[in-house]
């Protein structure tokens, strides 16, 4: 078991930088979730620490040594892929058995150590089985026992969820959580899903445009986003532009938002599900006058979408905070003051897509 | 797919293909089993041609030729060919497109030009008439057959599986012994049996490049009616049917031609 580290990697196709200077650490036995738009360098960056990729600068470490020329089949990885590519002529047993095989592991130890992952992932019994004989929910299974059966430094996962429909899904990420704490392995998992991401993950990494933009603890990067971009990509947050001064934000209407304490620059994001309309004018501070666009039903929730301040913002809440208003509706736009942040404004001219 | 059941007059011409494709061989095949030299009906049944076969050398020397030139041809086509197929498949070699399309104008053009070019050709660099001529130029037929066949084998394999292989700790050599060849196989078998067929049938570049007096099986059967036609050649014309077509459902049933991957 051992940390990863990428210092300065760079990865440039043609004109795209794939990665672009790009350093993080993986700290030993933690779950990592990588984050980012498509095209942002996800998959790269763990094929370069798997050795598919070889960078143009910057150097990979595993366990704190440079792996930087070290073949992929030396390097002690474990991967997970999203098509699960298990050995469709080879059974289960054979899967697992293959990665002990090449390291010349005795037939003996081999037979144990395949029981011993089989049982890991609620398999046992399954080694005769052909994976086309197998479910995707337990395909996805035999995928995660034969990446750790021989017993990897680091796991990498690229998106390994995404072939699963929602109830499975949901059922394989507490179980990709348990697996990877049974083992102690460390584990760096690529996914779109920045729900799925701020579950299962001890830190979450956001990549945009080859490089890293915000890195820590999934609450403390949900809290504090840090720049407009992470803001609005987890979670789709709001956010309001002005003139930062002393007690808050002032608008270009004149409005003055009220920002938590502390660092006052940048723009204020506000979480969808952190404001509240009223047909009535509130007596708090941070409210704004507006008018219900659209109300979008979503089952568990509604959200709203309001034009207020010379901008459409998103109101999510549950059904019964919606009920008595309609579309075209004046209402107003409130939320407490420590439910928002300051964040970096974007830099300029850079496109920000989600 | 699901298939709709087919109405009278398509089954109708179905059955006349089927006809046209089968008629002249059944009949062949059934005068090499009719007693009578001179196609007399009433039919009676007999085997005294395939016994007569048994004694006739000539026939037999080239039949035995033509079977190890086949299976020679078949080797050599195979190996070269696949491993050309993987590596096409696999990297990306500088002008790819071309060298691909590069290789069917051989298959269209005449055998009667192809075995000239090549007697010349080989006359050019001082190689004679003989057996290893016509290996050469057998391979040479079989070479963009057997890079067809592979090549669409390899288009139903998942790259990532190599890469999966990889990551597990196998040396590329392992992991094309392992885990690419395995998948190939099928395909690999069907090249071979397809290179096989190319070679046993040959006739036009096997007469250009043969030594007369130690030719292969079409070639001598040639001869043979040339001279003068006897039922021994419906009986040796059988069995290379025979052989010919049993190579090819072997084929089409590896390759998978009927569908499914
Ligand atoms: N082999 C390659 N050749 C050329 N360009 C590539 C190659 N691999 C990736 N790229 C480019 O590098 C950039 C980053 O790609 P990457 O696959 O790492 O993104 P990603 O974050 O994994 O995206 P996604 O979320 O869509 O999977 C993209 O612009 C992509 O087009
Ligand atoms: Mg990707």
């Amino acid at each position: 078991m051992s940390g990863v580290s990428v210092s300065g990697l760079v990865k440039a196709w043609g004109p795209v930088r794939a990665l672009d200077g790009l350093t993080l650490d993986f700290p030993e036995g933690s779950f990592f979730g990588l984050l980012g738009p498509s095209g942002s360098g996800k998959t790269t960056l763990l094929r370069a620490i798997a050795g598919f990729v070889t960078p143009d600068a910057g150097t990979v470490r595993i366990g704190g040594q440079s792996v930087d020329g070290v073949p992929v089949e030396r390097r002690e990885i474990g991967m997970v892929f999203q098509s699960y590519a298990l050995f469709p002529h080879m059974t289960v047993a054979g899967n697992l058995s293959f990665g002990l095989e090449v390291r010349r592991v005795p037939a003996r130890e081999r037979a144990r150590r395949i029981d011993e992952a089989l049982a890991l992932v609620r398999l046992e019994g399954f080694g005769g089985r052909r994976p086309a004989e197998l479910s995707g929910g337990q395909r996805q299974r035999v995928a995660m026992a034969r990446a750790i059966v021989t017993r990897p430094r680091v796991l990498l996962l690229d998106e390994p969820l995404s072939a699963l429909d929602r109830g499975l899904r949901t059922e394989m990420q507490i179980e990709l959580r348990r697996i990877q704490r049974e083992v102690g392995i460390t584990a760096i998992f690529v996914t779109h899903d920045q729900e799925e991401a701020l579950t299962l993950s001890d830190r979450i990494g956001i990549l945009r445009e080859g490089r890293l933009v915000r890195e820590g603890p999934p609450r403390a990067v949900w809290d504090d986003p840090g720049d407009a971009f992470t803001a609005r990509f987890l979670g789709a947050a709001n956010l309001f532009t002005g003139t930062p001064e002393p007690g808050g934000l002032r608008l270009a209407s004149g409005a003055l938002l009220a920002g938590p304490p502390g660092r006052t620059t940048g723009c204020l994001a506000v979480r969808p599900e952190a404001m509240a309309l009223s047909p009535v004018e509130p007596g708090a501070p941070n409210a704004l006058p507006g008018r219900i666009a659209a109300l979008v039903f979503a089952g568990a929730t509604v959200t709203a979408l309001v034009e207020a301040a010379g901008q459409q913002a998103r109101v999510t809440g549950a059904p019964s905070a919606f009920e008595g208003l309609a579309e075209g509706q004046p209402v107003w736009l409130a939320w407490p003051p420590g439910r928002a942040a300051w964040v970096a404004p974007d830099r300029p001219g850079v496109a920000t897509g989600k | 797919m699901s298939a709709a059941p087919l109405a009278l007059s398509g089954r109708l011409w179905l059955g006349l293909m089927l006809v046209f494709l089968y008629a002249p061989i059944l009949v062949m095949a059934a005068m090499s089993l009719n007693a009578s030299p001179f196609y007399q009906l009433p039919f009676e049944a007999s085997t005294r041609w395939y016994a007569k076969l048994w004694t006739n050398r000539e026939i037999l020397a080239a039949a035995w030729r033509s079977v190890w030139i086949a299976l020679a041809v078949a080797a050599i086509a195979t190996l070269i060919g696949s491993m050309a197929a993987i590596a096409l498949w696999r990297h990306a070699v500088p002008g790819r497109r071309l060298l691909q399309a590069l290789l069917f104008p051989p298959i269209a053009v005449p055998w009667l030009i192809t075995g000239t070019a090549m007697l010349v050709f080989f006359f050019g660099i001082g190689l004679d008439r003989g057996s290893p001529a016509v290996i050469l130029g057998h391979v040479a037929l079989a070479l963009p057959y057997v890079i067809v066949v592979v090549t669409a084998r390899l288009q139903g394999f998942d790259p990532t599986l190599e890469e999966a292989a990889r990551s597990l700790g196998a040396r590329p050599l392992t992991v094309t012994l392992r885990i690419t060849l395995p998948f190939l196989a099928p395909g690999i078998v069907a090249a071979a049996l397809f290179a096989f067929a190319v070679s046993f049938d040959q006739f036009v570049v096997s007469y250009f490049l043969a030594r007369p007096g130690d030719t292969t099986l079409p070639v001598l059967i040639y001869t043979a009616i040339r001279k003068g036609f006897t039922p021994e050649i419906n009986a040796i014309s059988t069995i290379v049917i025979l052989v010919s077509m049993v190579l090819m459902l072997l084929v089409a049933r590896l390759a998978r031609f009927g569908g499914e991957r």
